[in-house]
């Protein structure tokens, strides 16, 4: 299993590599925008670029990318949204209200959409069943800017109940820019809540109909010991990985939830660069989001293993 | 070796006289095609939701085509107008109307209203949905101060605005009206006589400093309309407004042209050729948002169309390959799909743009994006078929009459995948359509020079504006939302038909 685990891990880190080479030789390709002439920081930017090997070949510059990135955590400057600021410590600044946010949906979206799930599950086939079903089945078709605009409309607006955007500050735990995220941590959540609820539905339906769920009530379990005991735990084995890889996901955000409720984020630092052709800090997100995909893949198919004694992964089919 | 030649004559038929006793068949037989269409039609939900999608596709299809606008009509001034058609409004039914809310008008604000509607015959205000009373202390003194929460015609409260015109357009007015019969000059008012204020058009009575009308004691507006005829910027025979005794003026001279007040709704007959009417408002450009989104809708179905169809080829030739030859091919195929669906969509996109967006065009570009990483689904999908399939009888038995390696893949085991396969494109569509909502509405892909418009853009544009013009995302939001249940439900129909073994398991 842990051989399982470092051959995956390894070969997640070759992707990674291979898919950073790839998008950073084409973000260099890319012409470069002109520099303000008369503003101070532009010699620095000039020095930093003949510094980087601008002119020089492509597998060149990415290994004086990597060799900046590996020994002195140097990811370059930014040359057009922060001028002349290095973009590691813009990133870091902007990676904590995305973060957050997440982590707030994310703390209640698990209860919520797994205690759903399993309700629907027990009380098949009855009212409650076919109510959360339809209303998973909606939320999940219906992307997140819709019901963003209900969200911001109904409870924002007309309700007056909290603040349309999110509040500026870096007070991140205040109770005042607790109460200007609720927004964006609701409409975040609907479809992580949705999400659980399907999977969680779908493996206990399928798990209370199994064979040992009745030698279980034969041997004399009522129905909740058994489902606590034996149904349960079984459905955890699928929804359990999900739940890791939905942690992982928190950091990458959503752009268009942090683009509505204007978080300070990730999202929005990613979309300003790209308006703004910064290229040092697209290069960066680039990275990060495709770390963050990658990662929770793997964590995803790696905690099976751990969770799940019976699936034995990395041996031979 | 006797049996070889036997003469023809020693065979004889073995039930010549008898009576057969087996029963004819007396269904009919029926194709896997029409048997899944029989479970369709058994799923209530899925044939509901494909009667609204059929519905979503003909408005995408005919909206723009009954729409009195183009999506180039873009108007100036009615931007992030709510929903208006005269003849409906008309009937004071609450709907259509134009209508927004404005709270806590003052005396002087409702007086302001009632101006316009003396004016120009249009009154703005619809109703009130509310007075309030409430007390002040001024120096000492207590003041009532009544407030009012009332509806206001959007498009009639505009009234009057300035508007300069060369002499050939003042000429060309002039005579439309003459034709017509409908004003669209009113006489001109010098800011000199109402104290200076201006950027107020729509003030023709005597005002205080303030702006503030100034009433006769039967309480009746004191008209202050320019008569000096020096002043005036070109002759004007033309429709004089009912209690003008001649000698107003309808034009202000300026250099080389005219300055007018223009009652803007007629103007805007004048320009149109029709009063305007707004099934769902305008947006923030003034296009019709009932046009534009049958325009952004049609582009979005065409393009998931075709984007699903490219990627279903590519995915399953490429998944074909995999299932089918399988071993070292399969290792290697499955590691570049493993590269690609590693790159995050936002950035695939947006590379595409920088680079291809010059050369070959926006969408083109945006299809590329689509194109690189939408299969991998797609062959994952084929390539469990085919793994499932490729060690059967009926490929063996196929194989053992000598048919080649093309002829297996494609004529004996694909066959047997397309029913997932279909299904599964029905699925791709919506996520198609929802992506390319994602990257429109970001500002990543600007498609408006091509499309007109897309939902997309007409969400975002909407979101700015979605305090004061809850309409211009509503709409847009209902419609993508509808579409998107719809398109899910008719494609989860479609898999339970196709494959009733896998009915209500989702995924």
């Amino acid at each position: 299993m842990i051989k399982y685990a470092i051959r995956r891990t390894l070969y997640m880190i070759l992707v990674f590599f291979i898919i950073t080479l790839m998008c950073f030789v084409l973000i260099r390709m890319l012409p470069l925008p002109a520099l303000p002439p008369d503003d101070i920081h532009t010699e620095v930017i000039q020095l930093r670029r003949e510094a980087l090997g601008y002119n020089k070949p492509y597998l060149e510059q990415f290994a004086i990318f990597l060799r900046g990135v590996f020994t002195k955590f140097d990811w370059g400057l930014s040359e057009q949204l922060y001028t002349g600021r290095p973009v590691l410590e813009i990133f870091l600044e902007k990676l904590p209200p995305t973060m957050i946010v997440n982590l707030y949906s994310i703390l209640w979206t698990i209860p919520v959409g797994i205690g759903l799930g399993i309700l629907a599950a027990l009380m098949k086939n009855t009212w409650v069943d076919y109510t959360i079903s339809t209303l998973t089945m909606v939320v999940i078709s219906v992307p997140s800017f819709v019901y963003a605009f209900l969200v911001q409309y109904i409870f924002c607006f007309r309700l007056r109940w909290f603040p349309l955007i999110m509040k500026g500050g870096t007070d991140w735990f205040s109770p005042a820019m607790f109460k200007s995220m609720i927004p964006a941590v609701m409409a975040l959540s609907f479809g992580v809540i949705a999400g659980f609820c399907r999977t969680t539905r779908a493996e206990l339906t399928e798990v209370l109909t199994s064979e040992f769920m009745l030698l279980a009530r034969t041997k004399g379990l009522t129905k909740t010991q058994a489902t606590i005991r034996h149904a349960l735990r079984n459905c955890f084995v699928v929804i359990v990985p999900g739940i890791f890889g939905e942690f992982i996901g928190i950091l990458g955000g959503s752009l268009i939830i942090e683009k509505i409720f204007s978080i300070p984020g990730v999202g929005g630092l990613t979309l300003a660069a790209i308006n703004s052709q910064d290229y040092n800090v697209f290069i960066m997100s680039t990275c990060f989001y495709t770390a963050i995909g990658l990662v929770a893949s793997l964590v995803v198919d790696i905690s099976y293993g751990f969770i799940d004694p019976r699936i034995r992964m990395g041996s031979k089919k | 070796m006797e049996y070889e030649k036997i003469p023809a004559e020693e065979f004889r038929f073995v039930q010549e006289n008898e009576i057969i006793r087996d029963k004819e068949l007396q269904t009919k037989s029926r194709s896997f095609f029409a048997d899944a269409l029989v479970r369709f039609s058994k799923n209530k939900s899925s044939v509901i939701a494909t009667w609204i999608l059929a519905f979503l596709l003909v408005y995408a299809l005919v909206a723009p085509l009954i729409s009195p606008y183009n999506i180039r009509d873009l108007d100036t001034i009615y931007i992030n107008y709510p929903p208006f058609v005269r003849k409906v409004a008309d009937l004071g039914l609450g709907i259509l109307d134009g209508a927004t809310s404005l709270d806590s008008q003052s005396e002087n604000a409702m007086l302001a209203w009632r101006a316009i509607a003396e004016e120009t015959g249009m009154d703005p205000l619809i109703r009130v949905l509310g007075t309030h009373e409430t007390e002040t202390k001024n120096k000492g003194q207590t003041v009532y101060r009544t407030t009012y929460d009332i509806e206001v015609n959007s498009y009639y409260r505009k009234g009057i605005i300035y508007k300069t015109f060369s002499y050939s357009e003042f000429e060309n007015i002039q005579q439309w009206q003459n034709e017509n019969g409908i004003q669209v000059i009113y006489p001109y008012v010098d800011t000199k006589d109402i104290n200076g204020i201006t950027g107020r058009p729509n003030i023709w009575y005597q005002v205080d400093k303030k702006g503030n009308p100034v009433l006769d004691d039967n309480g009746e507006f004191i008209p202050v309309y320019c008569t000096n005829a020096s002043k005036a910027g070109a002759e004007y025979n033309s429709l004089r407004i009912p209690s003008d005794p001649g000698n107003y003026i309808y034009s202000y001279g300026k250099s080389g042209s005219v300055q007018c007040r223009v009652l803007y709704y007629n103007y805007y007959r004048y320009v149109n050729g029709m009063e305007p009417s707004y099934l769902m408002g305008t947006n923030a450009l003034g296009q019709d948002i009932f046009c534009g989104i049958g325009v952004g809708a049609r582009f979005s179905i065409i393009f998931a169309i075709l984007v699903s169809s490219i990627n279903l080829t590519i995915g399953a030739v490429y998944g074909a390959i995999q299932g089918y030859y399988g071993g070292a091919i399969d290792m290697a195929l499955d590691r570049i799909s493993d590269i690609l669906s590693g790159v995050p969509f936002m950035v695939v996109t947006t590379l595409f743009q920088l680079h291809l967006a010059k050369k070959v065009g926006i969408v083109p570009s945006f299809l590329f994006a689509f194109v690189l990483t939408g299969w991998i689904g797609m062959a994952a999908l084929t390539r469990k078929q085919f793994y499932r399939f490729k060690g059967q009888e009926f490929v063996m038995a196929a194989r053992t009459l000598g048919a080649s390696d093309r002829r297996l893949m494609f004529k004996h085991i694909f066959p047997n995948a397309i029913g997932t396969i279909i299904t599964s494109c029905a699925l791709i569509i919506p996520g198609v359509i929802s992506s390319e909502t994602s990257m429109t509405y970001l500002g990543i892909v600007d498609l408006s020079s091509f499309a007109g418009t897309t939902i997309g853009t007409l969400l975002s544009q909407g979101n700015a504006v979605v305090t004061s013009a809850p309409h211009a995302i509503l709409y847009p939001s209902i419609f993508l939302g509808l579409l998107m249940i719809c398109f899910n439900l008719f494609g989860n129909g479609l898999r339970d038909a196709f494959n009733p073994s896998t009915r209500g398991v989702d995924d």
